[in-house]
Order: structure tokens, then C-alpha cells, then sequence
């Protein structure tokens, strides 16, 4: 188990030194770049917004519910949505849902290009595979990221406002007023930074199972699994460091 | 012309290629035949350079694969053109774009020269009004069409085909193969052709390998093949009842003096 992990780390190194060189053909790369900022991150919005837009709501029901004593303020439950919103919901637990929908989509795609010879293909012609295929996918979710990530804070915030507007839990002017209070704007580019390592790994990681599919469609699926299982844990895993690293 | 010397290559200690020899000439078409799991796949991708011999060489027109540099091999493999078995030609790429893309990544040409030669090679092999469709949106043949084009792209001199006829019925098998053949001869292409078509052996076979468990079991051409008395090679090529017909109209035809 430690030996084929660290056999598998030390191949994954390799391939990304695969990944990092210099693009052949510098027109190509960009209008790659632009298709998988379009497939990986524009195409991600209405999933973000519509996750963001719901637990922001319940957020701020739960918190309404459960901060219930007379010695807490009631703007406590804007301020308490806001934080978890902005400090884990929007990085960590958006990065996790990415993880699946463009995790297992990079995989199965780079994978299916292996197994239909696609990539040996690109081979023959000469061309760096690795750097070609996988390079224009990192660099175009890093680059995208960080929108989702503010795009997901905001529709969170919206979706409590939603329940202090249409319900009688909370006013609108104490959540409001909650989520304005004791803000700290080191917390939102602490989330950004968080996404952008998430980022890396979630794209990575599963071009890294595709890249080195052996078999069939069967074996496809199950690098796409893999990799969803494999970049979760490292995401949360990164997420206990960089939390210390930043905000200690 | 391609070479290979004494190629031997092994897969966990298992020996699937023995010391292979075999020349491969420009201009004709050269055939690799053999049954499933001989080892004919492997002999070409050793050809091709996706893998490494452990032991011998290839020769491309005296070049030598294993010592070129990284410049070298990018220059070389610009020069090879490959069909794939499956066709392999990319799914988010129109039909334009499958023959485009070799041309946009290698050629110095202006986009409308470009555009030109792509169009060029997609009327060479046969494709009219296929430009704008997606390679799921055609068929089987009409891919390999498509992966024939784009291997022509850059004008190849080596092109290797890995069973061209694959999952194609006789009628458009016979079509491919005539495309190649022609190909080969119109540009003077070094083509090598990974087949089990008998149809392929008898019709277009100008220089014919036959591999049998790794090893080079007999060279020849489509006129010296049914007079082969190589147990194997008969085994292999007369299997079935219609070629085995075959072979005896030929060796009567032959003992009458007939050309």
C-alpha cells in the first residue's frame, strides 16, 4: 500500500513535468484555454449558484433555530452564515462538489482519449501529449476558480436574505446587519487562495488517472471514481495546512 | 525505406517479440500479418517508437530511431503519418478540424494554404460534404477516410496502418485498401500495413511479414504466398474453406503456366 502510493506519487511528479513545458504552438494553446475556461468554469455556474443559493437558506434557518438565547444578538445569524459561507462552504465544500462534476469529467474524457488511441495519436505527431491535452485544463480552472468562489459566497448570502425576507425567523435589516458586522476581508482571500490549490489538485489529479488508463470503458469509469475518491481526501487533507498556514 | 534489426522486446519477463528482422521499401505497400496475440501490435509500435525494443534497431532510410535526439525524433515523427485501428481521430474535432490539426501544429503554411491541403486530402480519399460533421456523426468508413486524410496531411513518407479493415464490411474493405494502395504508389510512401484481411494479403500484399509467436516466420509477397509450403504461414492465410479454394485454383493456375 505505502510502496505503490509513493510509486504513484513519483509517476504523478512525472507527469507533471510532462505537463509544465512550454506550449508547441502558443495559438493553439490559447484557444484551448478559452474552450476549458468555457467547459471547466462557465459551464460550472448554474451548479454553483443553485448549491450556494439553497445552503445559504439552510444555514440561515439552522443558525436562526439553534441561537435562540437572549444573551446572543439576533444579527448573530447573518454574521454566523456569512462565516461559514465565506470561511469553508464557498472553498472547501464547493471544491469538493467541483471535485466531482469536473474531476470525473476530465477523467473520463482524457481517459476515453487513451483507450480509443487519441492519445497515442498525438504521440505519433510528436507532440507532448501530456502538455498538450492536460496544461490548458489546469491553467483555465485555476484562472476560473476564484468566480466561482465569490460567485458562491454571494448567491450563499442571497439565499439567507431569502429567508429573512420571505419568512418571520429573522428580520432582513438584523441579517443584514449580520452579515456586515466584524467582517474580516482576509477571510475572502483566504477562500480564494484555498480554491486556487484545490483547483490544482482537482485537475490534476484527474487527468493524472486518465492520463494512465490501461483497458476499456470499465476501467474508464473507474479511474473516474478514483480520481473524485483521490482528490477529495487530498483536498481536505491541504485544507488542515492551509487553514493553519493562513489564518494562524 | 524502414529497417528493423533483431528487435527483441519483452513485457514482465515474457518474450513476445524474438529477434525480428525485417525491411519494409518505399513505395509499396508492406504487410504485417499474423494472428490475434502473435505479436504483429507490438512489432509496430516497436516500428513507430510508442515502444522500446530491448534489443535491436530500427532504421528509418539509415536513420537510426534509438540514437536520434529529442529534435530529431519531433522532426522524424513529423514525417510519419499512422492510422489507427479504431481510427482515433479526436471527438471534439470536426472532420475539417481532424485533417486541419496536424497542419495547424506543424505547417508554417497561411490558414488558407491550410485550409487548401486539408481540403485536398479529404477529396483525395473520397469525402465530399463531411467537413462540418463530428467523427461520432459518420461511419466506420467513412472515419477511417477521415484518419487517412489526416495521416496524409503533411505528406508523410512512412505510414503505418494498424488493421485498416477492422470492423468494416468487404465492399468498403476492399475500398480502403485500394485507397492505400494508390496512396502508397501516388506519393512513393513507405507504408506498412498491420492486417489479418486476407483480402489485404492476396490484393495489396507487395512485401508481406508474417509473424507467428514473436518470430519472423517467412517474407514474401501476394504472388509467392500460396506457393509457400511454411505449415504456419498455410494454417494461417488458407484457414478457411474460400481461401482454401483460392489456393488451389491458384497452384492449378500456376502449374498450367498461367500468369
Amino acid at each position: 500500500m505505502i510502496v505503490s502510493s509513493i510509486k504513484s506519487f513519483g509517476r504523478y511528479c512525472m507527469f507533471m513535468t510532462q505537463v509544465f513545458r512550454l506550449p508547441d504552438k502558443w495559438r493553439v494553446f490559447f484557444q484551448k484555454l478559452v474552450f476549458e475556461i468555457s467547459k471547466l468554469g462557465v459551464d460550472s455556474i448554474p451548479l454553483v449558484i443553485i448549491i450556494s443559493l439553497f445552503i445559504g437558506a439552510v444555514i440561515c434557518i439552522q443558525m436562526t433555530i439553534n441561537i435562540v438565547s437572549p444573551l446572543i444578538p439576533s444579527y448573530s445569524t447573518g454574521l454566523a452564515t456569512r462565516e461559514i459561507l465565506i470561511l469553508e462552504f464557498s472553498s472547501t465544500m464547493m471544491s469538493l462538489i467541483l471535485a466531482g462534476k469536473v474531476g470525473s469529467n476530465i477523467a473520463s474524457e482524457i481517459g476515453t482519449m487513451r483507450v480509443t488511441e487519441q492519445i497515442d495519436a498525438l504521440e505519433i505527431m510528436g507532440i507532448n501529449s501530456a502538455n498538450f491535452i492536460v496544461l490548458p485544463k489546469i491553467v483555465g480552472f485555476v484562472l476560473f476558480i476564484p468566480v466561482l468562489v465569490v460567485l458562491s459566497m454571494f448567491m450563499g448570502l442571497l439565499g439567507g436574505w431569502f429567508i429573512a425576507e420571505f419568512t418571520t425567523m429573522i428580520s432582513v435589516e438584523n441579517y443584514v446587519y449580520g452579515i456586515q458586522s466584524f467582517f474580516n476581508e482576509w477571510y475572502v482571500w483566504y477562500g480564494i487562495i484555498k480554491t486556487l490549490f484545490f483547483a490544482f489538485i482537482i485537475t490534476s489529479v484527474a487527468a493524472y488517472y486518465g492520463y494512465y488508463v490501461k483497458g476499456g470503458a470499465l476501467e474508464v469509469g473507474q479511474a473516474s471514481t478514483r480520481s473524485v475518491v483521490s482528490s477529495s481526501i487530498l483536498i481536505l487533507l491541504s485544507d488542515v495546512i492551509l487553514t493553519k498556514l493562513l489564518l494562524q | 525505406m524502414i529497417e528493423a534489426k533483431h528487435v527483441s522486446k519483452w513485457f514482465d519477463g515474457v518474450q513476445v517479440l524474438h529477434d525480428i528482422s525485417a525491411r519494409f521499401e518505399a513505395g509499396k505497400t508492406n504487410l504485417i500479418i499474423g494472428q490475434s496475440g502473435s505479436g504483429k501490435t507490438v512489432f509496430m509500435k516497436c516500428l513507430i517508437g510508442l515502444l522500446t525494443p530491448e534489443e535491436g534497431e530500427i532504421l528509418y532510410d539509415g536513420r537510426r530511431f534509438r540514437s536520434l535526439n529529442t529534435e530529431e525524433k519531433r522532426q522524424l515523427r513529423s514525417e510519419i503519418g499512422m492510422l489507427f485501428q479504431g481510427s482515433a481521430l479526436f471527438d471534439n474535432e470536426t472532420v475539417l478540424g481532424n485533417v486541419m490539426f496536424p497542419l495547424k501544429m506543424f505547417s508554417k503554411k497561411s490558414h488558407a494554404e491550410q485550409l487548401e491541403r486539408a481540403h485536398f486530402c479529404i477529396s483525395r480519399v473520397g469525402l465530399n460534404n463531411a467537413d462540418d460533421k463530428y467523427p461520432s456523426e459518420i461511419s466506420g468508413g467513412m472515419q477511417k477516410r477521415v484518419a487517412i486524410a489526416r495521416a496524409i496531411a503533411l505528406n508523410p513518407r512512412y505510414l503505418f496502418c494498424d488493421e485498416p479493415n477492422s470492423g468494416l464490411d468487404p465492399r468498403t474493405s476492399i475500398l480502403i485498401d485500394e485507397l492505400l494502395s494508390d496512396i502508397t504508389h501516388e506519393y512513393g510512401i513507405t507504408t506498412v500495413i498491420n492486417t489479418h484481411d486476407m483480402n489485404s494479403v492476396l490484393g495489396i500484399g507487395e512485401n508481406i511479414v508474417f509473424i507467428n509467436k514473436g518470430h519472423c516466420d517467412w517474407t514474401g509477397n501476394d504472388s509467392t504466398i500460396y506457393r509457400s509450403t511454411n505449415k504456419s504461414l498455410n494454417d494461417f492465410v488458407f484457414a478457411s474453406k474460400l481461401f482454401k479454394e483460392v489456393k488451389k485454383f491458384l497452384e492449378r493456375k500456376y502449374e498450367s503456366g498461367e500468369e
